[in-house]
């Protein structure tokens, strides 16, 4: 394995280099989506659904518009096109159900409580807040149902206007399952049940929009996805390039921000007022109204021979849509696809099924599908190895998909998979046993490996655009369309140029995330944008180096192969005396016509979805692979669970910034911990009890041991200079990694996520209710 | 609603406005003196992104009535330090990592900046206890508790050196 000091062919490539953003956010220069004020702005509130079913009789605005301050009220009925379908920065229509109903404003019916109803704009917020309350709204209630099992019954209540709840279903086969399970020696079965998450970036959905001088519909706003400017335009009935959306560095997204949140509100206001007017959610709003991660019910049954090779695997997975289809699709691909995870499993039988409900609609969040079902088969993976006598490293060691093993669908990984090496390093990075600080703590350790994609579905059809170019000065520009949503997307681009060019970090400048301005790169969602805008801005880099090369090497009577790019100097091989500024040799260019500049385009491998009964094929352009290790305590009077050690080692391809890949691991894996321990949005009826985040509870630095990152580089990647993508897969195996230590410590394997102190209460006394061995004696056993 | 004339002191500059009495400090920071750098995540106590220095001492400004800092000193994460005279914990921030997206960096400066005050040379517990008010959902914690060691490690050398 090579590290990234010991990688002397790149000069700022897997380095540590300090973000470029990180400056401006330390001494609070950074303008977040509700930091930006123009003169005259307008607030904007959502008056939102009471209930979580109902039909709706009649909305009277009278009252509210009349108040004082108000400028405008709107309901459905003044939405140009209301319905449409919902996208997400897609340029090529897949087809096959994967776009959904995407309705603006509620107005026959409401499917989920905090649905948006009517929109107000005034000059103050409290204003706007006192119209929106007195807009008469007359509900019918319905009965509604809540559950996604329910929902999939005959005679269930109807969601949504149409006959079914079925939102889609998935299947996969490889092999015969029935044949696969006949030749097993062991087999476990279980029922593995995760809850709604929050997203929680610190920052709410929030923008602002106006008319721009020249009548262009303007909206900055807080969102992964600028390419929603079509959607808007195509709800407002505006031409496409009539409707300009920028995205300023965001508080966070984690795939919340995916889904369009405010912009067709501001859009619809703005547009009403001809005034600027600013619209952000409350922290209540977000939790409530906003896309929730998909709560599951899956059912799997997993077989093995008794030399510890897997042989059969079967799956059913239930998704809870909530009131609109929005993402939950694609969500459900994806598990049905790494249903098996990084496992060779030559018979595989997976019947998946996302229904709609009246609970809060669910949709992108970090994982995308690969968490729920990593839980399900990490936690099978450890029952299957207790039961053989393996440990679970060793078990897992047996059956870990290489390079060229088939995945369910029959794809064949044609990228580097270093499974086996991160799990051996994770292992071993847990160092020595901690000792339980009290007699009633007891200790455990749990490993967990998964896989996940990184590009977005090759249905879609992907491709980025980025632009670099010299100033006559010497200094560099970057322009590209990517939303910089923490993860240092805008800072690794301009790396990637710096190494090319070479030239330092600070003389280069990027413009990003706006739809006017900058080349269109598509979404930051699906670990796609280093993969994507990478090698864009790669290509271009490449190609503005080129030229200047050939001049330099026309200038300096030099072979084009001599010729390095460092520290601002044309460097020549063997000929230091010849060095030159780089300066002069763009000036030359610039002087002769020689472009200096350079637009690329970067496509993801395509196909188009087949017709066929079962997912087939490739579905993602390819996947990372890496291990998590967890130690924890459990006090076994409180339930409490106390995380004290946490690895986390992928292949990460090849570092482009270590602080960035290290900080991608780092939070990746506490949001593991998150699901695992902490977090659950709960709600009853459709009505969501955990508001707040005194309720939803995320981890805090005080619940956190350090993690420890463990970067392998296999240069095998199909991202600039063989990286793979990494925001994703860092949390994907947290949870089980740590639910695993879990069962490990007290002997008991929950099955609910998450692991509340309640829960492992529970399970402990059910334990020493019936006869079997005690904890202590149990702890005993596998120590 | 009754208001009220304040005069507040941000970052060392005397800025006057009339607020009503329950405005919180974070509200009138944010819009009515343009404090932007000072984020609102939750408006509740539960996040920590509002928090500035009240006479030097870490408050959550949603849950601080503008009233009552009326005479009083308020320190943002600009008065701490700038890019051209930073401080130590803004350049370990920066040199570590320690900031993703941003929007908690402001607050769990400042919260780091009291601690600091009050306990010169905390451990990696202390440290995550002291900034457990203050929450961060991109970076898992780990580089933040490292750059706020360092910079602890860095103040104590400088009073020596002084």
């Amino acid at each position: 394995m090579m590290g990234a000091d010991e990688t002397p062919k790149y000069k700022v490539i897997g380095r540590a280099v300090p973000r470029h953003d990180a400056r401006d956010k330390v001494f609070g220069q950074t303008k977040y989506a509700d930091d930006f004020v123009m003169p005259g702005t307008l607030t904007a509130k959502v008056l939102r659904s009471r209930y979580a079913a109902a039909k709706i009789v009649s909305i009277d605005t009278s009252k509210a518009e009349a108040m004082p301050g108000v400028r405008a009220v709107l309901t459905a009925a003044d939405v140009p096109h209301n319905e449409t379908t919902s996208k997400f920065g897609q340029t090529h229509s897949a087809g096959g159900g994967f776009e959904g109903l995407y309705r603006v404003l509620a107005d026959k019916k409401v499917r989920y409580m905090g649905e948006g109803v009517a929109l107000v704009a005034a000059e103050t917020l409290a204003q706007a807040e006192e119209a929106a309350r007195a807009i008469d709204v007359v509900y019918e209630p319905q009965p509604g149902v809540f559950d996604p099992v329910e929902a999939l019954k005959p005679g269930a209540y109807r969601v949504g206007e149409e006959d079914t709840n079925v939102v889609c279903t998935y299947k996969v086969k490889k092999g015969d399952a029935d044949a696969g399970f006949a030749q097993a020696d062991v087999v476990v079965e279980g029922e593995y049940r995760v809850p709604f998450g929050d997203h929680v970036y610190l920052e709410p959905e929030s923008g602002t929009a106006w008319i721009a001088e020249d009548g262009v519909l303007t909206i900055r706003a807080s969102t992964q996805v600028i390419e929603h400017f079509r959607d808007i335009a195509d709800i407002m009935g505006l031409p496409h390039n009539r409707v300009r959306v920028i995205a300023p560095m965001l508080g966070g997204g984690f795939g919340g921000k995916e889904d369009i949140t405010v912009e067709a509100y501001l859009a619809l206001l703005a547009h009403a007022t001809k005034q600027p007017v600013r619209l952000t959610y409350t922290r209540e709003e977000s939790i409530l109204a906003h896309s929730k991660r998909h709560p599951y019910v899956m059912r799997y049954k997993t077989g093995a021979t008794k030399d510890g090779k897997l042989v059969a695997m079967e799956a059913e997975i239930v998704s809870d849509a909530g009131g609109y289809p929005f993402l939950s699709p694609w969500v459900l691909l994806y598990s049905v696809v790494m249903a098996a995870g990084p496992y060779i499993v030559p018979n595989v039988k997976v019947d998946a099924v996302s229904a709609l409900t009246n609970n809060t609609f669910t949709s992108a969040y970090r994982g995308f599908g690969a968490p729920q079902v990593c839980f399900a088969y990490e936690s099978q993976m450890d029952a299957l190895a207790e039961k053989l006598g393996l440990t679970p490293l060793e078990f897992r060691m047996r059956n870990y998909l290489h390079t060229g093993d088939e995945l369910g669908t029959g794809y064949a990984l044609e990228s580097a998979v270093l499974t086996d090496q991160t799990a051996e390093r994770a292992w071993e990075a847990l160092g020595e046993p901690t000792q339980p600080r009290s007699p009633d703590e007891v200790i455990g350790r749990g490993i967990a490996s998964g896989m996940q994609s990184y590009g977005r579905l090759v249905y879609l059809h992907d491709s980025s655009r980025a632009y670099v170019g010299f100033e006559l000065d010497g200094t560099v520009v970057v322009r590209s369309g990517v939303q910089d949503i923490g993860g240092g997307q805008a800072s690794s681009i301009a790396q990637i140029s710096a190494e090319i060019l070479g030239v330092p970090m600070d003389d280069i400048t990027v413009y990003f995330g706006d739809t006017a301005l900058t080349p269109l790169a598509g979404t930051t969602t699906a670990t796609r944008m280093l993969y994507m805008s990478g090698n864009a801005t790669l290509k271009a880099a490449r190609t503005v180096r080129e030229a200047i090369v050939a001049k330099a090497s026309e200038m300096l009577e030099v072979d084009s192969e001599q010729i390095d790019l460092a520290d601002r100097m044309v460097r020549v091989e063997g000929e230091e005396e010849k060095s030159i500024p780089i300066v002069d040799v763009v000036k030359a260019c610039a002087s002769q016509g020689i472009p200096i500049s350079n637009l690329a385009q970067f496509n993801a491998p395509s196909r188009d979805l087949e017709k066929s009964d079962y997912v087939i094929g490739q579905i993602h352009p390819d996947y990372t692979f890496g291990t998590h290790a967890a130690e924890v305590a459990v006090d076994t009077k409180t339930g409490k669970v106390t995380v004290l050690k946490l690895v986390a080692a992928f292949d990460v391809g090849q570092t482009i910034n270590k602080l960035s890949a290290q900080g991608q691991l780092e939070g990746g894996t506490v949001c593991g911990v998150g699901y695992a321990l902490l977090e659950d949005v709960k709600m009853d009826q459709g009505r969501t009890v955990t508001c707040a985040l005194d309720t939803y509870l995320v981890p805090t630095a005080a619940d956190m041991p350090d993690v420890e990152p463990i970067m392998l580089e296999s240069h095998g990647g199909m991202g600039p200079f063989g990286a793979k993508g990494i925001g994703e897969p860092a949390s994907t195996s947290g949870a089980p990694a740590v639910t695993n230590a879990v069962a490990d410590a007290i002997g008991i394997r929950l099955t609910e996520l998450p692991l509340t102190p309640e829960r492992i209460l529970t399970a402990l006394k059910e334990q020493n209710a019936s006869s079997r061995q005690s904890v202590g004696e149990r702890v005993g056993e596998t120590a | 609603m009754d208001m009220q004339e304040i005069e507040i002191q941000v970052n060392g500059r005397p800025m006057r406005t009339t607020v009503a009495v329950d405005e919180t400090l974070v509200d009138v920071l944010r819009n009515k003196l343009g404090i932007v750098e000072v984020k609102n995540g939750c408006g509740q106590g539960d996040c920590g992104a509002c928090t500035v220095l009240l006479d030097g001492e870490a408050v959550n400004s949603c849950l601080t009535l503008a009233v009552q800092a009326d005479g009083r000193q308020v320190t943002t994460t600009r008065g701490l330090g700038t890019a051209e005279d930073p401080h130590p914990l803004q350049t370990a921030f920066i040199e570590h990592g320690a900031v993703q997206c941003g929007f908690c960096s402001s607050g769990m400066i400042l919260a780091a900046a009291s601690l600091l005050q009050q306990n010169a040379t905390p451990t990696r517990d202390e440290i995550r206890e002291g900034i457990s008010g203050n929450l961060c959902r991109c970076t898992g914690y780990t580089k933040i508790v490292d750059a706020i060691e360092e910079a602890a490690q860095a103040e104590v050398l400088e009073e020596r050196s002084a």
